[in-house]
């Protein structure tokens, strides 16, 4: 990306642009909505009423927790054993070497065919979904660690020898201080990831969470309820991106000239 | 860049060290997947792993043969492919042009800017329930899906080839008066052809994915459905031998696509030694 051509606005244009997109969106699902039919698709407002109206239904708190622990459970296990994986294929060259297509290759195949196996192996219920979520998520964040890793300056790692530090000292004290603005990206990346990999792991043989609210919507054929938490999950996977964009944008600012 | 740059006396043997070097990662490389197969395969004939839900990977071989071999699924296995190559053109053709508007009007990127950037932020499958609402249970659906999620990266990379032409090559297109069709096909097209064929190949990969998806999770053909069908009625021979049918075939495209890819950026490197 671009920052610098990018961040030319000041701030009051940027909030003019965010108001135009904002408008913009809401104007063409309107129009939509018109087009097709409010029995179709719902307008922005009647989906906000419905989305009041879920979330005050008494059952919706336990679908929302239950798709809560299952995410930030399958997050933290893909944050922690992701960059862990990355530093060591970093540092060991020939095994970042071997390993890096064939995570490429895993990355790029429609994991969800591979649900089943998920399944049979742990069984239905909520490890499946974490294990789900966390197979999705985590390779993004291991490739991205690993390259960032790989181009870290020399000298660092020529430091790390000179005082004789541990794998651990090294990776906790030098790696991930140098290497944070590119595991955020890849945290980025993968927070989406697991957030869609818990979710489908809930569309697909599940009792409990929003992803199964979601297909019971689907099979009573009811758009509202549809449109409604596909725009909690939007709103939620919007304001967490542009919250770790910015993070990432702070993060980055002074090291590159 | 600076030490390949320090160590030029010795080309012949840097480039036979480099290619040894490389010969031994494939190797490695393939070692690590044979002796992963070769575990998987032990652990369930051994019954370390229970050998009813994980087959050994020969007869998940064995049953994908056979499958390919009395063909009843080809019709689903076309119909997959089609779905998934309408969803690529419809992504790519757009996306292509839909980053060449952007290129075009400044403002108008500024303002679409947070959108593209968290666009794969937001799990698009959410919507796939809408558009099987707005098109019906066809393959419909299954094409938006697989060109919603596919149009935005080929936009982007569109967008981010575009920017990095060379400028003097834009000036030799208005010193010879092109027309804007011109332009584009003879000079912005070329030029940023990697960066384009980085969105092509993202296209080609998240298509499949949304296509097979959509199929697994709500659809009555197809090989995401197929499978998802033989999960339900416990036939874990059928399961196993399409999905792995399902590997190969996404992971060879995946393969050849790579391939491609790195080709096309190493002569751009080369002819452009910046």
């Amino acid at each position: 990306m671009n920052p610098g051509i990018m961040r030319q606005g000041s701030g009051r244009d940027r909030w003019l642009d965010v108001l135009l997109l904002v408008a913009g969106m809401l104007l063409l699902w309107q129009g939509a909505s018109w087009a097709l039919g409010i029995e179709v698709l719902p307008g922005p407002w009647r989906t906000l009423l419905q989305l009041q109206r879920e979330i005050a239904d008494p059952d919706f708190g336990k679908h929302l927790a239950e798709t809560s622990k299952a995410f930030f459970t399958a997050l933290l296990i893909a944050v922690l054993a992701g960059t862990s994986l990355g530093l060591i294929l970093g540092v060991r060259r020939l095994a970042g070497d071997v390993m890096e297509l064939i995570l490429i290759a895993l990355y790029s195949i429609p994991k969800i065919s591979l649900y089943p196996i998920i399944l049979l192996m742990f069984g239905l219920g909520l490890s499946a979904k974490i294990a789900f979520g966390v197979i999705h998520g985590i390779i993004p964040i291991v490739i991205f660690t690993m390259t960032a890793v790989r181009n870290i300056r020399p000298v660092y790692l020529r430091s790390i020898r000179t005082h004789r530090l541990t794998p651990w000292q090294g990776a906790v004290h030098v790696l991930i201080p140098a290497t944070v603005p590119e595991i955020v990206a890849g945290l980025r990346i993968g927070f989406s990831l697991t957030l869609l990999g818990t979710l489908l792991g809930e569309m697909f043989a599940s009792q409990r969470g929003i992803g199964h609210l979601l297909m019971l919507a689907i099979d009573r054929n009811n758009p509202p309820t549809i449109m409604a938490l596909a725009l909690m999950l939007f709103m939620f996977a919007t304001v967490v991106s542009i919250g770790l964009l910015q993070w990432d944008r702070h993060l980055r600012r002074g090291t590159q000239p | 860049m600076n030490e390949a740059a320090l160590t030029v006396p010795a080309p012949r043997r840097q480039s036979v060290a480099l290619a040894m070097r490389r010969h031994r990662v494939v190797l490695l490389r393939c070692l690590f997947i044979i002796v992963s197969i070769a575990v998987l395969e032990l652990a369930s004939r051994l019954a370390w792993i229970d050998p009813v839900s994980f087959i050994p990977p020969s007869e998940m071989a064995l049953s994908a043969w056979k499958l390919l071999l009395n063909g009843a699924y080809r019709d689903d296995m076309i119909m997959t492919l089609s779905s998934a190559a309408m969803a690529i053109v419809l992504a790519t053709t757009t996306g292509f042009l839909f980053g060449l508007l952007l290129y075009k009007l400044p403002r108008l990127r500024r303002v679409l800017d947070p959108l593209l950037l968290s666009y794969y932020a937001v799990p698009i499958f959410v919507l796939y329930p809408m558009l099987i609402v707005l098109f019906g249970l066809n393959r419909w659906p299954l094409i938006m899906l697989g060109f919603l999620f596919a149009v935005v990266a080929m936009a982007v990379n569109t967008l981010n080839g575009l920017e990095r032409i060379p400028t003097v090559l834009l000036r030799t297109a208005r010193m010879l008066r092109m027309g804007r069709v011109q332009e584009v096909w003879l000079i912005k097209l070329p030029a940023s052809l990697p960066f384009v064929f980085t969105g092509i190949k993202l296209s080609i990969v998240y298509s499949f994915i949304a296509v097979i998806g959509g199929e697994f999770l709500l659809s009555g053909t197809g090989f995401g459905y197929q499978i998802a069908f033989a999960y339900n009625n416990f036939d874990n021979q059928t399961m196993y031998g399409l999905m792995l049918l399902l590997l190969i075939f996404v992971g060879t495209i995946n393969l050849i696509l790579h391939a491609a890819e790195q080709r096309l950026y190493q002569r751009r490197v080369l002819r452009e030694p910046s």
